[in-house]
């Protein structure tokens, strides 16, 4: 369970506060697919920030799991993104100089497993979102639609519970987005908490709660199209 | 895949900018490798020149002139060869070899020649051990008196050294000039003074008076002139740097009733050469310790500010702040090594090279500056990449992936 108890966050911009999230409450359920829209400075980004542990908020508390996040050091706090968060970014943050299959290893790196383990699990992931002839291939090397299902695969080495993607499909064409998509719904079948940024009015109804974030509140909230809530399996 | 794996591949990847402070630091090296090669023989040919050279300090008499350097001892005026071993007995550092000498006109075959006499260094250098006394260990770094390989046997020294180990009561060494004249060779039996002797040896050309001399024991001469246990000259082999730090004053002090003479120039020359090495190579080491550490500080801080976006994701996914600081003082410590390792086969190059065709000696590698360049090498690297190594660590991910 994903809790913000009253969170807000402010920062100063040529030396004026500026609030980028003001009092937000939510409570997102293990296996819940959330959305979140609104326009550009709403507070959608800075709110996947503050959930996923990496934006500190100026004033309230985030829990998970039932863990104040935020009271626990930094280092703690890495240890927690890499047990049980992953990240998805619009612009899938690759590492350049090193292949699709070490890209999917860096994270199983991170946790300390030992090379052929790391090698096994990558290239078992990468095939599941059908780039299993990519292995060796750089991220300048691919496409834009492979590189995000490479940051895909990457997102699943540790096996998160909960996935936080920045609008996924923001610099995909309808196709891949469709896809891409389509392994995201895949993911909150597993049991995965799925909380999704978008500015795609389609995207976003595929979820099952939509967000609408507007000057750092939430405005209102809507029932998606997703399919019912399935409970946890995994993290 | 492991740590090594980020860096290596990140430094492959981006080895164009890695190539220009990898240069700087690896021609700073370099250069100091090949200035601290070259200096280290050029000091060692300095010193054979100089121990070829004899002599370059003087006892003489108070009253005596020094009109000669190489005939310095032909005076009428003596003092007790008691000096000598007042010499070895004292705990003066520096003193390499003494030659204590009584020169004499002698007539052979009509012709009038100088008989010298000079004690083996055996002699004083038995009693001195047995009186404990230790003149004859050389300080560190003497510049003088280095032995060379393949160097004269046996009684030949004389001409190098000024010294000889053994000489018995009735052998002679007989200069170039007088053999020549004389047609005296070795085994011949020469009369001098009414006493015979055997030529034992017949020394090498000097160009200088020696070659018109004959050597014999030190205390034979005594006898036979009836001058009794005096001496004309002590001729020492002193330490150049122990010279330049007042070995002269403290002789002088020794032997109050003795005028002590050095030849200051050639001294001199050689401790300024030796001087002017030493401060070129700190010269050198402070720029290479600028210049490379500035010029690695540089490229890491670029690194860094370039790979943020690299760095945030690294934490987004669970980086702790010490993995990305090992990230960044691994990629350091392989700059190092590669620095160090290349600066010093790049500088040995160099020195052996050109350094021998510029300074005319023979230079060969050595091997210990290895270490001493990789350790250099890699503390300059590691202490220019910790505080951008640090700074990486301490990035702020939320802002480095709120960038677009």
């Amino acid at each position: 369970m994903l809790t913000l108890e009253a969170v807000s966050v402010t920062y100063n911009h040529r030396r004026q506060a500026v609030g980028a999230l003001a009092d937000v409450s939510l409570q997102i359920a293990d296996g819940d697919f959330v959305s979140v829209v609104g326009p550009s400075g709403s507070g959608k980004s800075t709110l996947l920030l503050t959930l996923g542990g990496m934006l500190s908020p100026s004033a309230g508390r985030v829990l998970l799991d039932g863990e104040s996040v935020y009271d626990l050091p930094s280092d703690q706090r890495a240890r927690l993104r890499r047990k049980k968060l992953g990240f998805v970014f619009q612009t899938f943050n690759l590492v350049p100089y090193l292949t699709a299959l070490e890209n999917v290893q860096a994270p199983l790196f991170l946790a300390g497993l030992g090379d052929r383990e790391q090698q096994e699990r990558a290239t078992s992931l990468l095939e599941r979102v059908g780039l299993g002839d990519r292995l060796d291939h750089k991220p300048g090397e691919l496409s834009v639609g492979q590189q995000q299902r490479v940051a895909l695969a990457r997102v699943l080495a540790n096996d998160p519970a909960i996935i936080l993607a920045d609008e996924p499909t923001g610099n995909l064409d309808p196709d891949t987005a469709q896809q891409v998509i389509g392994f995201l719904e895949e993911f909150s079948r597993e049991g995965r908490t799925l909380v999704m940024v978008t500015h795609d009015p389609q995207a976003a109804r595929r979820a099952r709660r939509k967000l609408s974030l507007r000057a750092g509140k939430i405005a209102s909230e809507e029932q998606g199209a997703g399919e019912p809530r399935r409970g946890s399996s995994c993290g | 895949m492991q740590l090594r794996t980020f860096v290596w591949r990140e430094m492959f990847e981006r080895r164009n900018q890695l190539a220009t402070s990898l240069l700087a630091i690896l021609l700073g090296i370099a250069a100091i490798v090949s200035i601290k090669n070259v200096t280290f023989y050029s000091e060692k040919a300095v010193a054979g020149q100089l121990d070829a050279l004899g002599t370059n300090i003087l006892v003489l008499p108070k009253s005596a002139t020094m009109q000669d350097y190489y005939s310095a001892d032909m005076q009428d005026d003596v003092f007790p060869e008691e000096y000598v071993m007042r010499l070895t007995m004292s705990n003066l550092s520096g003193l390499d070899n003494l030659s204590p000498r009584l020169s004499t006109p002698v007539q052979l075959a009509g012709r009038t020649v100088t008989l010298t006499g000079i004690l083996p260094k055996q002699e004083f250098q038995a009693k001195a051990a047995w009186q404990g006394a230790g003149i004859f260990a050389r300080p560190e770094n003497c510049g003088v008196a280095v032995d060379i390989p393949g160097a004269q046997p046996a009684k030949e020294t004389l001409v190098r050294k000024r010294v000889i180990q053994t000489l018995e009561a009735n052998e002679i060494l007989v200069g170039a000039d007088i053999a020549a004249a004389f047609g005296t060779k070795e085994g011949d039996s020469l009369g001098l003074l009414g006493k015979r002797f055997s030529v034992t040896a017949v020394l090498p050309e000097t160009g200088t008076v020696d070659d018109s001399r004959i050597f014999a024991h030190l205390h034979t001469v005594q006898e036979l002139t009836g001058k009794g246990p005096v001496v004309n000259a002590i001729e020492i082999v002193g330490c150049c740097n122990e010279i330049s730090k007042g070995l002269v004053d403290k002789l002088n002090k020794l032997l109050p009733e003795a005028k002590v003479v050095t030849i200051t120039q050639v001294v001199d020359t050689q401790v300024r050469t030796n001087r002017m090495m030493s401060h070129l190579s700190m010269v050198f080491l402070g720029i290479i310790v600028l210049v490379g550490g500035a010029s690695i500080a540089n490229y890491m801080y670029a690194n860094v500010f370039e790979r943020r976006r690299e760095i945030g994701t690294l934490m987004a996914m669970g980086a702790e702040s010490s993995v990305i600081l090992r990230m960044f003082l691994l990629k350091a410590l392989l700059l190092g090594l590669v620095g160090g390792i290349g600066g010093y086969a790049l500088g040995t190059l160099l020195a052996v090279t050109l350094g021998s065709r510029l300074a005319g000696i023979p230079v060969l590698p050595m091997p210990v500056l290895v270490l001493w360049a990789m350790g250099l090498s890699l503390a300059i690297a590691l202490a220019a990449s910790y505080f951008p190594a640090r700074r990486a660590a301490r990035l702020d991910p939320c802002a480095t992936l709120q960038e677009t």
